[in-house]
């Protein structure tokens, strides 16, 4: 075979993948936007569920999601940051480190099922919060953990040295160091970090399938129970309830980790330049 | 070659005394029994060939090697007549009194003002002070006029050769007594480094400062004194040379290495 034959092929190949993989997507979002956009309107989005076929809006679902994963977000944040920075800047490199490293890394890979039956058994029933946005959201800060702290370690660790050596230069102790140049330096990063993980939490079912349980309520206190858009979107389709209320729903879901990603995006760039 | 104007005198006072100092990254020996009086209120440059161990050197004096790991200082370093690595000095205080311009200039990623009072914050300086200080300091630095309306810029937005003095000023706003001066112009515009080397003959009023230069025309031009450091064979420690009144050092050098460099026989 002639190497420009070679080549054409290889590029057809590589091209045709990179095709489907958008294709993918786009036929994704193309299905569930057709069948959702009759069902979106101020009505679903702002008022209840009513009758069995859960027939009228969604918003005590939509609050019930925002609810727990501002709560997920406001119990990982401080945790992510401070083991990140422990391991990025004051831990003496070797063993340990690299085992908590690993550890992070098998954290984030546990399939969240599983999250959701640890957090069952140990925050609804060992600690007895019972089903409730507090317990729905310490098992979602599991899974948010080790992608804040990772991506917040990798943030620190990309602050160049010159930064670092600037600030001791000028008589910064090495918390002065971490706390006045590292941090800020790397904080765009870490809120892509921190955004990217809430959007993983949005969309999250089997872990507040578990713990937040499933009455449609108005959570108002941490203690009361809920139930999120992604199991909503579950029960309406699974059970044969309510097939265009859960495209609706799902819609709407795919609107709002989309807004994440994109504000998350959005975000690095406009720190990126100056 | 032209030089300085003003010669320091003979009896000039040493800010900074070594004596005897040998460097080791781990089990490399980098430096060798260096042994030099740095003038007060002088530019004292450090010349030689690239990895000879000048910008090691230069680190010893604020102690910036001890961040990187596994390094060691055997000798005396004297800032004053007190002994920089003596038990219980604090380099975080040591580096208050001796600032650094690295090579790459360094802006945090915040407004040029911050950039400024960045320094005086650390030491708990209240608000009220500030605006003065980084005034005073962005005026020493020949920054001031460029950046009096655009205080609450990002530093990193101004060009390169903004940006070194920017760094200079933030060096100055915390009164430094000795500047330690790392290749700073090797990655600006001849421009800038025009405005620089000229404030570097304005701060010497009141500062000393240290240079470690590739650039044998700055050396001549900035520098009231030069020491031209060597790494004679590769993986060997690094010694001083030759120590003299650079128009010396340029004109009649003592050894026979010094003069080879010079003459651009190699490095």
């Amino acid at each position: 075979m002639n190497k420009n034959t070679a080549n054409g092929i290889a590029l057809a190949l590589l091209w045709i993948a990179a095709i489907l993989t958008v294709v993918v997507l786009g036929t994704v979002i193309l299905y569930v936007f057709v069948n959702g956009i009759g069902q979106l309107s101020p009505e679903f989005i702002f008022t209840w569920p009513e009758g069995v076929a859960a027939e009228g809006g969604i918003w005590p679902t939509i609050v019930s999601t925002l609810y727990v994963t501002a709560l997920a977000m406001i119990i990982v944040t401080p945790i992510a940051i401070l083991a990140a920075v422990y391991l990025a800047e004051y831990a003496v490199q070797g063993r340990l480190v690299s085992t908590i490293r690993f550890a992070a890394d098998s954290l984030a890979s546990v399939p969240s099922i599983v999250m959701g039956l640890f957090g069952l058994a140990l925050f609804v029933e060992a600690a007895g919060i019972g089903f409730s946005m507090l317990s729905a959201a310490l098992a979602l800060s599991f899974l948010m953990l080790p992608i804040v702290m990772r991506t917040t370690e990798e943030a620190i660790r990309s602050v160049p040295k010159y930064i670092r050596w600037g600030s001791y230069g000028l008589g910064a102790t090495k918390w002065q160091v971490v706390s006045r140049s590292v941090l800020p330096a790397s904080m765009p990063r870490i809120i892509t970090g921190i955004i990217l993980a809430t959007g993983r939490a949005v969309g999250e079912t089997a872990v507040v399938i578990y713990t937040m349980g499933q009455a449609i309520n108005m959570p108002i206190t941490p203690f009361d129970s809920g139930r999120p858009m992604t199991v909503h979107l579950y029960l309406l389709a699974m059970e044969g309830i309510n097939l265009p209320a859960a495209y609706g729903t799902a819609l709407l879901l795919m609107i709002m980790i989309l807004a994440f990603n994109l504000g998350a995006r959005y975000f690095l760039r406009r720190n990126r330049k100056v | 070659m032209s030089y300085r104007a003003t010669p320091v005198a003979d009896d000039a006072p040493e800010k900074i005394t070594v004596t005897g100092l040998d460097f080791f990254y781990g089990d490399f020996h980098a430096l060798t029994d260096i042994t030099v009086g740095i003038k007060e209120k002088a530019v004292t440059a450090f010349i030689g060939p690239s990895g000879c161990g000048k910008s090691t050197f230069l680190r010893c004096f604020n102690r910036m090697n001890d961040l990187i790991p596994g390094t060691r200082a055997e000798g005396t370093i004297t800032l004053d007549g007190q002994d920089i690595y003596a038990a219980g000095v604090d380099p975080v205080d040591l580096r208050r009194r001796i600032g650094m311009i690295f090579q790459q200039p360094n802006p945090f990623p915040m407004s040029i003002y911050d950039n400024v009072a960045f320094g005086p914050r650390l030491q708990g300086i209240k608000k009220a002070e500030l605006d003065e200080i980084v005034q005073t300091s962005l005026e020493r630095a020949n920054l001031w006029k460029e950046t009096k309306d655009i205080l609450g810029r990002n530093g990193l937005a101004l060009s390169g050769g903004q940006q070194q003095r920017l760094c200079i000023a933030r060096v100055l706003a915390v009164e430094p007594e000795v500047m330690l001066m790392d290749e700073p112009c090797s990655a600006i515009d001849p421009t800038s480094v025009q405005k620089i080397e000229d404030l570097m003959d304005e701060l010497k009023d009141r500062i000393t400062i240290i240079i470690v230069t590739h650039n044998m025309q700055q050396a001549a031009r900035v520098s009231d004194f030069t020491a031209f450091f060597l790494q004679e064979l590769a993986g060997e420690a690094a010694v001083l040379v030759e120590y003299d009144r650079t128009p010396n050092i340029f004109t009649s050098p003592k050894d026979r290495r010094t003069e080879d460099y010079i003459t651009g026989r190699f490095g």
